[in-house]
C-alpha cells in the first residue's frame, strides 16, 4: 500500500462526494449575503414561515442554512470514522474541552474573529487530547474517567475565562453564550467562509488519506508494521474534527455538537457495512439533519437551532435503528418471526411426508388425525398448522377441512427439507463418525438452514445415497418417483 | 487585556466572607460542599465500575425529567422534581443498553445518541413551552450557587436542606451496602454468587445517581456536575488503592474545593460552580504531580535507580480493598 496506491484509491472513492459539495457552494456563494437574523420577522404564521424558508427569500436565512449544511456534512464525514473507532466520547469531550479555547480565541482583540477563535479552540482541543492521553498513560485512571475529568474541568476554566471576558467593559456583548445552545443564525458570512474551508479541507484530508484512514480505522497494527503513519493520521483526524467542533459550535452549541459527530454516522452505519457508503450516507444524514433542524428552528421564532437538529437526527437515527434492511430491529424481529415460521412449516411438511411415507406413499391425502398422532399433538393444533400451510399454498385442505394434501410447491419443499434431514443425518454417521442414535437432533437443526449448493455437495461426498442411517430413503433431487400418485384437479395437483 | 486578572484584594476575598458575610456565603461553602462531596461519593463507584460517562450521560437527560415533570405539574416540588429525575435516568439506563444490545451500535456512540437526544428534547421543551415550564437554560448549563437564603424561621436555606438530605441518605446506603457495592463494583459474578444481582445494583445505583445529580444540577448546572462526580474520586484514587480510604478522601477533597473555589469565585469573580471545579481540578494536578504515586516521585525514583514506591507497593494494580 503505497502512497500511489493511496491517491489512485480515492479517485475511485470520492467521486460523489466533490460533486456534492460543489452544489452546495454553488448554492452558498450564489447570491451575496449579510447577516440578518433568522427570526426576525415577527410573524408566527407556520405556513408563512416554511414558504419563507422555502423560496429562500432572506439573505440571513440562506447563511445560516448554508452554514448549517456546511456542518452537517463535515461532521457527517468526519463522524463515520468517530464512530466506527469507537471514538464517540472523544468527539463530546472535544466539544467541551474547546471553550477555553474559544474564550482565548476571543481574548486575541477582543471580538469573535471566527480565524482567532478556531486557532484558540483547536490549540486547546489538541491540550485536552493530550492531557487525556497523559492521564491515562501515567495513572490507573481509565480512559473514560479521564475524558471526563477533561471535558468537565476545561469546560469549567472556560467559564470561568467567560465570566471574565463578560465582566469587561468590552466584553458584554460578545456574544460568547451563543456558544452554548448554538443559533444558526449567528452565523454570518465570516463564519460561512470558515465553515467552507474546515468542510473543503477535510474533505480533501478524508479523500486522499482515505486508505490510511480505512487501516488505521479496522487494522491499525497491521498498517504500523507496514510502516504507515498511522498516529499521525490519528492525529490528524483529531486536527480536523476539532475544527468541525469548533466550526460548528455557533450553530449548533458545545452541548450537542457532539450529536452532529455521533447521530448521522451512527445511523449510516446501520444501513451499510462498506466503509464508503458509511462515509457518503453520513454525510447526507448530516445535510438533511442540518436542513431540517434550521426548517424546524426557523418554523418557531428563534428557536435554539442546536437542539432541532439533534432531534431530526435523532428521527433519522430511529428509523435506521428500527426499519433498517439488514441491521434494523424490528426487521430483524420480522425476519426471524417469518424464519420460524417457516421452520414451523416445513416440520409439518416433513410430518405429512412422513405419514405417506410409513403407508409406503399409498394414498394422497393425509388426514389430520394422523397428522396429530405422528406430531403428539392436538387436532386443533394440527389443523392451525395444516391452515398455515395452506396460507403459503404449499397444501389444500378438502373434505370439510379434515384431509391435507400437498401442492406441487409442497410436495417439493416436503421433499427437500427430508433430504436435507437424512444426507445430514447420513453425513455425521459416515464422515463425522457419530453414532447413528445421536443425529436426530442435530439434523434437525441444520434441515431448515442447510443451502441448495451445501446439499448438492454433500451428495457429492456422500456418493449419491439412497438410504439414510436407519435405512430410510433419500429423495433424490429428480426424485419423483415416490410422489403420491393419483392426482386430481379436486386436489390442486397437476397430472404430470 | 491587562485588566482581565482582577486585583487581588485580600481582605474582601479572603477576610470577608469568613467574617461580614458569613451568612450568605457561609451557606454557598456548604451547599458547594455538600454537593462535592455527595458526588464525590457516588462518584468513586462510577469510576471503579467505568461508568464516569454513563455520568455525563444521565446529568444531561435530567433536563427532560425536569422540564416534563413541570410540564405536568406546573410547578416543581421536591418529590416532583426528584421523580422527573428518576424517571429520566432510569430511562437513559435502557435507552443506552437498549440501543446497543438490540443493534449493532456500540456503547460509547450509544451513550453519545442517548444523552445528546434526550438533552435536546430538554431544551425544546424548555423552549417551546416557555410559558409553563420556568427553567432558566442558562442554570442548567452554569448552575448557580448565590441567592441561598433563610427564610426567618428556617434553620437553614431550603436548597441545603434538601442537599443535606441527599447527602445522608447516600452515606446512609453507602454504610448500608458497602459490601455489596464493593463486591458488584469489582467481581460481577462472584457477587451474583454471593446473591446480589449485579444488574440490580446497577439500576440502584443508577436511581441514587439520578437523585444526587437532580438535587446537585440547580447548584452547579448539566456540565459541571461530571466534574463533581468525577474529580474527588479520580483524586482520591490517585492517593489511595483502599476503597475506604478513598471515600473518605473525596470528602476531605470536596471540602477543600469548596472552600478554595468561594476565595477563587470572589477573585475573578466567576460563577461559583465553575470556580469549585476548577480548584477541584487544581487539586487533581496536584495530586498527579506530587501524589504517592504521581509523576514527579516517579521520576524521582527511576533517576535514582531505586525505582522508588513501584518496587515495595505494586502500584499498578487498581483500588482494592
Amino acid at each position: 500500500m503505497n502512497h500511489q496506491g493511496v491517491i489512485s484509491s480515492f479517485a475511485r472513492h470520492g467521486k460523489k462526494i466533490p460533486a456534492l459539495v460543489l452544489l452546495l457552494l454553488v448554492m452558498v456563494f450564489a447570491s451575496p449575503a449579510h447577516a440578518a437574523r433568522i427570526g426576525d420577522v415577527t410573524e408566527t404564521n407556520a405556513w408563512e414561515q416554511a414558504l419563507r424558508f422555502f423560496t429562500f427569500r432572506d439573505d440571513g436565512l440562506r447563511v445560516a442554512l448554508a452554514g448549517c449544511m456546511l456542518l452537517g456534512l463535515n461532521c457527517g464525514l468526519l463522524g463515520g470514522f468517530i464512530v466506527v473507532r469507537r471514538l464517540s466520547l472523544v468527539g463530546d469531550t472535544l466539544s467541551h474541552a474547546v471553550l477555553p479555547g474559544v474564550a482565548l480565541g476571543f481574548m486575541w482583540n477582543m471580538t469573535k474573529d471566527p480565524v482567532a477563535i478556531l486557532i484558540g479552540a483547536t490549540l486547546v482541543g489538541g491540550v485536552a487530547m493530550l492531557a487525556v492521553n497523559v492521564i491515562t498513560r501515567t495513572t490507573k485512571l481509565k480512559q473514560d474517567t479521564a475524558l471526563g475529568l477533561v471535558l468537565s474541568s476545561f469546560f469549567a476554566i472556560g467559564l470561568c475565562l467567560v465570566s471574565m471576558i463578560q465582566q469587561l467593559p468590552t466584553g458584554n456583548k460578545s456574544g460568547l453564550d451563543k456558544f452554548f445552545f448554538g443559533q444558526a443564525a449567528a452565523i454570518s458570512e465570516g463564519d460561512l467562509w470558515l465553515l467552507s474551508g474546515t468542510t473543503l479541507v477535510s474533505l480533501v484530508f478524508l479523500v486522499v488519506c482515505y486508505r490510511g484512514l480505512l487501516t488505521l480505522s479496522f487494522h491499525r497494527g497491521y498498517g504500523e508494521t507496514l510502516g504507515l503513519p498511522m498516529s499521525w493520521l490519528h492525529h490528524a483526524l483529531m486536527l480536523f474534527t476539532s475544527f468541525a467542533v469548533v466550526t460548528a459550535m455557533q450553530a449548533v452549541g458545545v452541548v450537542l455538537v457532539s450529536a452532529m459527530l455521533i447521530i448521522p454516522a451512527a445511523t449510516a452505519y446501520l444501513l451499510t457495512d462498506r466503509m464508503h457508503r458509511l462515509l457518503i450516507y453520513a454525510a447526507i444524514f448530516g445535510l438533511l439533519t442540518a436542513a431540517l433542524g434550521a426548517f424546524f428552528s426557523f418554523l418557531g421564532n428563534n428557536l435554539p437551532t442546536g437542539p432541532f437538529m439533534v432531534l431530526a437526527g435523532a428521527m433519522f437515527f430511529m428509523a435506521a435503528f428500527f426499519f433498517s434492511p439488514r441491521h434494523g430491529w424490528l426487521i430483524r424481529l420480522w425476519r426471524q418471526r417469518s424464519r420460524r415460521l417457516r421452520t414451523e412449516r416445513e416440520n409439518t411438511l416433513k410430518a405429512m411426508h412422513r405419514v405417506l411415507e410409513n403407508r409406503q406413499f399409498h394414498g394422497e391425502s393425509v388426514s389430520l388425525l394422523e397428522l396429530a398422532q405422528l406430531r403428539r399433538e392436538t387436532l386443533e393444533e394440527s389443523r392451525h398448522r395444516a391452515l398455515e400451510l395452506e396460507r403459503a399454498h404449499l397444501a389444500t385442505l378438502s373434505s370439510g377441512g379434515n384431509d391435507v394434501h400437498f401442492t406441487p410447491e409442497g410436495w417439493q419443499q416436503a421433499q427437500a427439507i427430508v433430504r436435507n434431514h437424512r444426507l445430514w443425518e447420513l453425513y455425521l454417521t459416515n464422515v463425522m463418525q457419530f453414532e447413528s442414535d445421536h443425529v436426530h437432533d442435530e439434523a434437525e437443526k441444520i434441515e431448515h438452514i442447510l443451502g441448495a449448493d451445501a446439499v448438492r455437495e454433500l451428495e457429492r461426498k456422500l456418493a449419491f445415497p439412497q438410504t439414510d442411517p436407519h435405512g430410510r430413503k433419500i429423495p433424490g433431487v429428480r426424485d419423483a418417483e415416490s410422489a403420491p400418485q393419483p392426482r386430481s384437479e379436486l386436489t390442486g395437483y397437476k397430472s404430470s | 487585556m491587562t485588566n482581565l486578572i482582577p486585583v487581588f484584594d485580600f481582605e474582601r476575598v479572603v477576610v470577608s466572607p469568613w467574617t461580614d458575610s458569613i451568612d450568605t456565603y457561609g451557606w454557598m461553602v456548604l451547599m458547594a460542599f455538600l454537593v462535592t462531596a455527595t458526588c464525590g461519593l457516588v462518584g468513586n463507584y462510577l469510576i471503579l465500575r467505568r461508568m464516569a460517562l454513563v455520568g455525563d450521560a444521565i446529568s444531561h437527560s435530567v433536563l427532560p425529567g425536569l422540564a416534563v415533570a413541570y410540564l405536568f405539574t406546573g410547578a416543581l416540588s421536591v418529590p416532583i422534581m426528584f421523580a422527573g429525575a428518576l424517571g429520566a435516568g432510569l430511562l437513559t439506563t435502557v435507552l443506552i443498553e437498549f440501543i446497543h444490545t438490540r443493534s449493532r451500535i456500540k456503547a460509547d456512540a450509544a451513550i453519545g445518541i442517548t444523552f445528546c437526544t434526550l438533552f435536546a428534547l430538554g431544551v425544546v421543551i424548555i423552549n417551546v413551552f416557555a410559558s409553563r415550564v420556568h427553567l432558566d437554560t442558562d442554570c442548567v448549563l452554569y448552575g448557580e450557587l448565590s441567592y441561598l437564603s433563610r427564610g426567618a424561621n428556617e434553620i437553614a436555606p431550603p436548597e441545603v436542606l434538601v442537599m443535606g438530605g441527599v447527602a445522608i441518605v447516600v452515606v446512609l446506603l453507602i454504610t448500608l451496602f458497602y459490601k455489596e457495592l464493593l463486591v458488584s463494583s469489582f467481581d460481577a459474578s462472584l457477587s451474583a454468587s454471593l446473591g446480589f444481582p449485579p444488574k440490580f445494583i446497577h439500576l440502584a445505583l443508577m436511581a441514587v445517581l439520578s437523585i444526587v445529580i437532580v438535587s446537585a444540577f440547580e447548584s452547579v448546572g448539566a456540565i459541571l456536575v461530571i466534574a463533581t462526580l468525577i474529580l474527588p474520586g479520580a483524586t482520591a484514587q490517585l492517593i489511595s488503592t483502599r476503597l475506604s480510604v478513598c471515600l473518605w478522601l473525596s470528602v476531605l477533597f470536596a471540602a477543600l474545593s469548596a472552600v478554595l473555589g468561594l476565595h477563587l469565585s470572589l477573585w475573578i469573580g466567576s460563577s461559583m460552580a465553575a470556580a469549585v471545579v476548577v480548584s477541584g481540578t487544581g487539586l487533581f494536578v496536584l495530586a498527579w504531580l506530587f501524589g504517592p504515586h504521581g509523576v514527579l516521585r516517579r521520576r524521582l525514583g527511576a533517576r535514582e535507580g531505586e525505582g522508588g514506591l513501584e518496587k515495595d507497593e505494586p502500584q499498578a494494580g487498581a483500588v482494592t480493598e
